[in-house]
């Protein structure tokens, strides 16, 4: 990747950061740990890859997105704001009353949004259903999704994963947001999934494995995905929980909490740091 | 005023402590007189305070990931081996995501596995409807064998938690999440399931609710009384299965109107069951379900909720007065109505 888009990307996934720290501050409850996580990611699909109108966000042509994970809708709605599908101020609304930013994201109120997710497990069988229709349909969009490495205990996700290999859904590319931690603490102490690429090898997928918050890592395996022929693929992100934010980081108690005003405005002033580090 | 009976903790506790809290203390407590108690959860041991009986008894205490499917399937395993597994997740994932496991594992064997559900109802109101739970009393009821619980309280929630024991098939217990205002001030009455309890006598009208909405009925008919004269009887209907019939025909034969008021879509829930008795009665009687009017809440903080969908005095008091005006058919004329 160029660096003029690089540093470009870096910036847009710092802005993501600080949106999403707001909006969780601003509700007093959600989910900041698993939202900055996965920021980087959302950020180089929505920015260099996805082909998607925020003027259209019905596009019948449009790739698709499927956050697996709702309850990380903090990081979806700020790339969505970000994008210019729904207003900056209103992710200040996130959870309030009557908002339409529920803390799980709905596909009826929110432009943008494919699925309605939150119910762990679920969102994956709709992205393998709405590839699969795109294979009938023709049609040559792709379908992205981002599950949780918690998520991997509900079972519904391997039903899923056998699906997406027996009708061959190389239109299908999945993330695993693999922080290790989920609300009762480390994967591997409370329920472990590992060894996750193994397994996704096992059941029929293309497995990348990468650093999920190196943007040109993160760009070649969304390239080498669209080159698969016949497999679905699903990209091993290696995050950390809570990325951006010093006192967040690794720390399963930011699963679901919200930023204190002093909390905040350090998170806020860490993140302000790092792009005027950047330079853009 | 006293407390829940507990060891190391005080009244001020009880009336601050939100109702799973007091739940995941009471079983921690429970566990260590009765050996057969074991815990199961779905990645949810601190939010749902099942972490009490954790910390408590570890070896008998399992957390088996996010997979409520499984969870409802080892909780039959464990009772299948003559434990009493309490098996707690959000409401939702319960009744839902796990419903048939709990209809032909557990309810169908008529094993003894306490679901306790927290998040029921729209407590978990800004979290989505995702998280929303209006269906579960409708589930639970229809599965024979299984008992279905709604306590007003912490404090009622502690006496369910224990007397759930004695039942000897599977129960569900759905609790909200908040810090919901307490109804009673200590354990020092008398609770039985299915046997309801007046909270406030009356004789022009009845209320008859569950879970939230019996402490705002109680106001409610505390601010009729004063404002309006009306002698209004509520009826805290903790156990919506097995109904208390009686307590619903002395309701019909002394009152003539009834109320019913559940943080649960009015399809299914509390008022379908009370509707049921006043129908096979063969009584006539003013009638009217108040609740979720069959349709997903929009969100918001839980208290903002229950005043926005007429859950709280002020929206009961409505109804009331609405139902107070309306007048018993004297002719045999249905071309009228």
């Amino acid at each position: 990747m160029e660096q003029e888009l690089l540093l470009k990307l870096k910036r847009k996934a710092a802005d993501v950061r600080k949106n999403i720290i707001d909006a969780v501050f601003s509700a007093g409850s959600g989910h900041p740990g698993g939202s900055l996580s996965c920021a980087d990611i959302l950020t180089v699909l929505y920015f260099k890859h996805m082909n998607v109108n925020p003027s259209a966000p019905k596009d019948p042509d449009r790739d698709r997105f499927v956050l697996s994970k709702g309850h990380a809708s903090p990081v979806l709605y700020s790339v969505l704001a970000e994008k210019g599908y729904i207003p900056k101020k209103d992710l200040l609304t996130f959870r309030q009353a009557d908002s339409y930013l529920e803390g799980h994201p709905s596909l009826k109120d929110v432009p943008g949004v494919d699925m309605t997710t939150g119910s762990l497990g679920q969102g994956i069988c709709a992205a393998c259903g709405m590839a699969q229709m795109g294979k009938l349909d023709k049609r040559g969009y792709r379908v992205y999704a981002i599950l949780g490495d918690g998520e991997l205990q509900e079972g519904q996700v391997w039903e899923a994963m056998m699906y997406a290999a027996h009708y061959k859904l190389d239109n299908l590319t999945a993330f695993l947001d693999h922080n290790g931690l989920q609300i009762d603490g480390d994967i591997t102490k409370v329920m472990s999934p590992e060894p996750v690429a193994a397994k996704f090898e096992a059941f029929g997928w293309n497995v990348i494995i990468i650093d999920g918050h190196d943007m040109n890592q993160i760009d070649n395996a969304v390239e080498k995905a669209k080159k698969t022929k016949g497999k679905p693929t699903m990209i091993v992100a290696e995050t950390v929980k809570g990325k951006g934010v010093s006192y967040m980081e690794n720390q399963y108690g930011w699963h679901g909490k919200a930023p204190n005003q002093e909390q905040r405005d350090k998170a806020i002033a860490e993140i302000d740091a790092y792009i005027e580090n950047l330079g853009v | 005023m006293t407390a829940v009976t507990g060891t190391n903790w005080t009244a001020y506790d009880a009336a601050t402590m939100t109702a799973r809290e007091i739940y995941g203390r009471t079983l921690a407590q429970m566990g260590k007189t009765n050996e057969k108690i074991v815990g199961v959860t779905a990645d949810l041991s601190k939010t749902t305070a099942i972490v009490h009986f954790e910390k408590a008894f570890p070896d008998r205490f399992f957390n088996v990931g996010i997979a409520e499917q499984n969870m409802m399937g080892i909780a039959a395993g464990l009772a299948k081996a003559g434990l009493i597994p309490f098996a707690s997740t959000m409401a939702v994932f319960a009744s839902m995501r796990a419903g048939e496991q709990v209809r032909t594992d557990i309810a169908y064997q008529n094993l003894p596995v306490k679901i306790i559900a927290t998040h029921a109802g729209i407590s978990f109101g800004h979290a989505g409807t995702t998280h929303h739970c209006t269906e579960d009393i409708a589930i639970m009821k229809s599965m024979a064998n299984m008992t279905v619980i709604c306590p007003a309280d912490g404090i009622e929630t502690s006496k369910a938690v224990r007397a759930c024991i004695d039942v000897p098939g599977p129960v569900y217990i759905r609790i909200g999440r908040g810090f919901e205002p307490p109804v009673y001030e200590s354990e020092g009455y008398n609770y039985k399931i299915g046997k309801a309890i007046t909270m406030h006598e009356g004789t022009d009208f009845t209320i008859i609710a569950c879970g939230i909405a019996v402490l705002q009925s109680i106001q409610a008919a505390k601010t009729l009384k004063e404002q309006d004269g009306l002698s209004v009887r509520v009826v805290n209907m903790h156990t919506i299965k097995p109904i208390d019939e009686e307590a619903i025909l002395d309701a019909v034969k002394d009152t003539r109107r009834i109320l019913t008021v559940e943080e649960h879509n009015i399809i299914g829930g509390l008022g379908d069951s009370v509707a049921s008795v006043i129908a096979g009665s063969g009584k006539g009687c003013i009638f009217k379900k108040h609740g979720l009017y069959d349709e997903y809440a929009t969100i918001g903080y839980a208290e903002d909720l229950y005043s926005h969908y007429g859950l709280d005095a002020n929206g009961i008091i409505g109804q009331v007065r609405s139902m107070m005006g309306m007048e018993f058919e004297a002719d045999e004329n249905w071309e009228d109505e």
